[in-house]
């Protein structure tokens, strides 16, 4: 079985790429959303794509994108997000 | 061309159920919002709203009427009926003639459209009430207007978002103007706080589930509210010549497109719609006392808004009051213009401008006199209105003080 940790980067790499119309070998931990060209709207999608791929809930208010504790600085910061939620939230 | 005046005005919201109880509730920088009360409220993110609460379909409105009224079109005939009693206008056969209605819904029957959803979705029902189309479909609320009073001049329904009804009373307005028509009756409403309308509006994340604050460095987002608000626009000398009490004159107004995104606004495009405004009625920027801003709550509108004001009027943007009574009857989106109609009719009127509530923590990039927290006496000239709808619809609307 993979290594549940790379599993979950490669998930939501592969939702960004998607986003950024990109190849997800395209895309990095250290990639930043600006840098792909991810907008606010390409944002919100984002996460709504992921909430349902990892049936979680995402706290995450348009207003105020670097609010609160779901860091969205680069893809592998929201990997990390993504992995503490599961933990919280499973 | 003629000059237009309002000489009559209707509302129910959160704020109250008719318009002296509104201009209260401004005055006294209340705030309607609460916890919302339908089904299913427990599996929203969003519990909050500027709901209309202690309303009774049933004391309003016959069983037969009920039938074809969705909450939106009920919000429309109440305040219709307020307008029209306060007018004083009697319909005759000449004037019903000439008389049309034109107002500004976004969402159409969305309590209606939740309840049949769910009654052949999550009930597995394979019949539904044979009104639903009629009592879902956007223009209910024109035509039963219309019905009611008999008025058979041009009718039709305007949609652009949360600019309907400015949208629409500019165009009732330039139907008067113009001489197509001797009185309007305009304005707008919306009722999308059921189950649907509110999950809805979460999926977008703008959404604030504590509070509205406009102008405040502490916003968070919008909340949504519902209800109504017409006016009766008459032809100025029609109105002079049966002694009618003039509450306001609409002197112009404008309409800009950003084409540029579907939900960030546009400082140009919201510039664009002022300055077109001031323009078309034919006013010096420095006379505007008072401009009722589109001031949603949200990151994005209110700083936008707020360089736009910048970039029109100058060194006067510092001079002027822009507040947002969004911050106590919610966004009624479709119907929402119509309803702030009213805080620029009050600070015209009656020399009260309606404070921008829940204000907390100046914001350098909204740094305006955004009447924070307490209404003010003054005495304003000139009011604006501003409405910037998602899609870059703008249309801002330009009234004098009667007299």
């Amino acid at each position: 079985m993979n290594n549940p940790d790379t599993s979950i980067s490669d998930r939501v790499i592969a939702i960004i790429a998607e986003q950024a119309m990109l190849e997800p070998s395209d895309v990095t931990p250290g990639s930043t959303l600006e840098e792909l060209g991810v907008d606010s709207l390409g944002l919100v999608e984002s996460i709504f794509a992921i909430e349902e791929a990892f049936d979680i809930n995402v706290p995450f208010n348009a207003n105020a994108p670097s609010a609160g504790d779901f860091d969205i600085s680069t893809v592998g910061a929201i990997a990390a997000s993504v992995r503490r939620l599961i933990a919280e939230q499973s | 061309m003629k000059r237009v005046v309002i000489t009559g005005a209707g509302t129910i919201n959160a704020l109250g159920q008719d318009v002296p109880s509104t201009l209260e509730a401004m005055r006294e920088g209340r705030c309607g919002i609460g916890p919302l009360e339908f089904r299913d409220v427990e599996r929203l993110a969003i519990r909050i709203g500027g709901q209309v609460k202690g309303y009774d379909p049933d004391a309003a409105f016959s069983r037969q009427d009920l039938a074809l009224y969705d909450r939106f079109t009920q919000f429309a005939m109440i305040a219709a009926r307020e307008a029209v009693a306060q007018s004083g206008l009697e319909f005759t056969e000449a004037l019903a003639l000439k008389t049309g209605v034109i107002l500004g819904n976004s969402g159409g029957g969305m309590t209606t459209l939740d309840e049949n959803y769910r009654s052949v979705y999550e009930d597995g029902k394979n019949r539904v009430h044979p009104f639903v189309v009629p009592k879902l479909m956007n223009s209910a609320a024109t035509s039963h207007v219309s019905m009611a009073w008999g008025l058979r001049g041009p009718g039709f329904t305007v949609s652009s978002a949360c600019a309907s009804s400015n949208h629409a009373m500019a165009q009732a307005f330039q139907m008067v103007h113009g001489g197509l028509a001797p009185v309007m009756l305009t304005g707008g409403s919306e009722s999308m706080l059921c189950f649907g309308g509110v999950k809805a509006w979460e999926g977008l994340r703008v959404m604030s589930r504590d509070g509205c604050r406009p102008f405040s460095l502490d916003r968070n987002g919008m909340v949504q509210g519902e209800g109504a608000g017409i006016f009766v626009f008459e032809e100025y000398g029609h109105a002079r010549a049966r002694g009618a009490d003039i509450l306001a004159e609409v002197a112009g107004y404008a309409m800009t497109s950003d084409a540029s995104d579907i939900v960030m606004p546009s400082r140009e495009g919201a510039a664009r719609a002022i300055a077109g405004a001031l323009q078309d009625a034919l006013i010096a920027p420095d006379a505007v006392g008072y401009i009722n801003a589109h001031g949603t709550g949200t990151s994005a509108n209110d700083k936008i808004e707020c360089a736009a004001v910048e970039d029109v009027f100058g060194p006067h943007a510092g001079r002027l009051m822009i507040s947002s009574t969004k911050s106590m009857h919610g966004h009624l989106i479709g119907g929402t213009g119509a309803v702030e109609l009213l805080a620029c009719i009050m600070a015209l009127r009656d020399g009260v401008i309606a404070p921008t509530i829940n204000y907390g923590v100046p914001d350098p990039e909204c740094a305006l006199d955004v009447v924070p927290n307490e209404a003010r006496e003054a005495h304003v000239e000139v009011a604006l209105s501003n409405a910037f709808a998602f899609g870059g619809l703008n249309a801002v609307l330009a009234l004098r003080r009667a007299g």
